[in-house]
């Protein structure tokens, strides 16, 4: 069992609880959720707490993680786009959290369960179409009409914005979930080579360095991954809330 | 292709376990939509309330501070122009005024001198005219002297020559005549 690369992803009951035939058991996957949202309020509460007008190091990470997610959200929803700020600034802090600390041996990765991720997801999406509606009334529609199509083309054209937007939501969530999982395995595999080979004696010890030094470089990657699908999590759910904000493209 | 391969084996481990791949258990759905719920929206919550704004107010605070500092500095730097412009201008004024005064200086040493000199002068010319009239006078009366003198060797030198005394109206006429000559 030791080396089988799915058992990271094994949910295991903590308190089971149980209401009306649905299993709301306390898992690891929520003490991991638990965890996420306490290390990244804690960080970003105490580093922040001194308010320095000259921040130390930890203040300044706080700053630029605020200042990073603020420039990416104007520059892809425009100014408007500010008031979801809390909400996007909450979601990459989340998956960013979420993501770093699944790269510690042995902790389970919340972002590796396709269910999470697609509740992120459907947390976006909501927001656009509800914000999209509640702005633009029936208007929101016109973010399936580009403007600038010829009359013959223009069924086909809104056809194809239509699956895309529907799609949204799935590839924002399977992009995620995919690329946590996938990292994962990838690295379990590589590191269960180095057991295994190593067990066959000196030869099998020599050719155990090949995979231990994947294992490093993928680790390498990994960080670089958990961090990127943070950003490009992001980065979506920014453009996303601009068709809302803007849905005359 | 690896990882297909794992992921195969991992399935393949699974359902010799009786469960199934985990992501894909629907069984742990709710507890997961619930737990997520709870704690994203805690940490929503939390965010929008307390961190992201004490965080707007650090760069809002510190914004302000530099731009007031700047604004400063600039108010500093224009009243250094202006002491500085103001320093130049009474430079200049200082040097026109010594220049004023130097000149005034020269021009008053330069009067004195020639008041000066005219008095000099004028003194000198006083003696010069006087000496001059002192000599006119001199010679004059060393012209009148010569007659007499002329007269005195005159008769003498007849008295040496011929032995006999020469009246002394004679001699005068003679000398007088003689001088009549020279002129």
């Amino acid at each position: 069992m030791a080396n089988d690369p799915i058992h990271q992803f094994q949910i295991s009951k903590l308190i089971p609880i149980e209401v009306g035939g649905l299993d709301f058991s306390f898992t690891n996957s929520s003490l991991f959720m638990v965890a996420t949202v306490a290390v990244a309020s804690a960080f970003l509460f105490l580093t922040t707490s001194n308010r320095g007008m000259v921040p130390s190091r930890l203040q300044s990470v706080s700053e630029m993680g605020y200042e990073f997610v603020a420039s990416m959200l104007r520059d892809g929803a425009g100014s408007a786009g500010m008031r979801f700020f809390p909400m996007v600034f909450s979601l990459f802090m989340f998956v960013l959290v979420a993501n770093m600390l699944g790269m510690f041996p042995y902790f389970f990765t919340v972002t590796s369960h396709l269910i999470v991720t697609f509740v992120l997801a459907m947390l976006v999406i909501g927001t656009v179409v509800v914000y999209g509606f509640w702005k633009h009334g029936l208007g929101f529609f016109n973010l399936f009409v580009p403007s600038g199509v010829p009359g013959v083309l223009r069924p086909l054209v809104v056809m194809i914005e239509v699956i895309s937007f529907l799609s949204r939501p799935i590839s924002l969530s399977v992009r995620l979930f995919a690329n946590m999982l996938a990292g994962h395995i990838t690295l379990k595999v590589f590191a269960g080579f180095v057991t295994s080979l190593s067990a066959l004696g000196a030869l099998g010890i020599g050719g155990a360095i090949l995979p231990l030094i994947m294992t490093v470089a993928l680790t390498g990657l990994e960080f670089l991954v958990a961090f990127l699908q943070a950003y490009v999590f992001a980065v979506l759910t920014c453009m996303y809330l601009n068709d809302a904000l803007h849905p005359g493209h | 292709m690896l990882v297909t391969a794992a992921y195969a084996a991992g399935a393949e481990a699974e359902h010799a376990g009786g469960g199934s791949f985990p992501p894909f258990d629907g069984s742990t759905f709710p507890s997961q939509i619930l737990w997520l719920v709870i704690t994203f929206g805690l940490f929503y919550l939390f965010m929008q309330r307390v961190v992201l704004p004490r965080i707007a107010s650090i760069l809002e605070t510190r914004r302000d501070r530099i731009a007031q500092d700047l604004n400063e500095a600039n108010r500093l730097k224009e009243e250094a122009d202006q002491a500085f412009a103001t320093y130049e201008q009474e430079l200049a004024d200082a040097k026109g005024r010594a220049h004023e005064i130097g000149q005034a200086a020269r021009d008053a040493a330069k009067e004195d001198a020639a008041a000066e000199r005219a008095k000099v002068e004028a003194e000198v010319t006083g003696k010069i005219e006087k000496a001059e009239a002192e000599i006119a006078s001199v010679k004059k009366k060393a012209l009148a002297e010569v007659d007499a003198i002329a007269a005195d060797t005159t008769a003498a030198i007849v008295e040496q020559l011929i032995g006999g005394t020469v009246t002394k109206a004679k001699l005068d006429a003679a000398v007088k005549a003689a001088a009549e000559g020279r002129d």
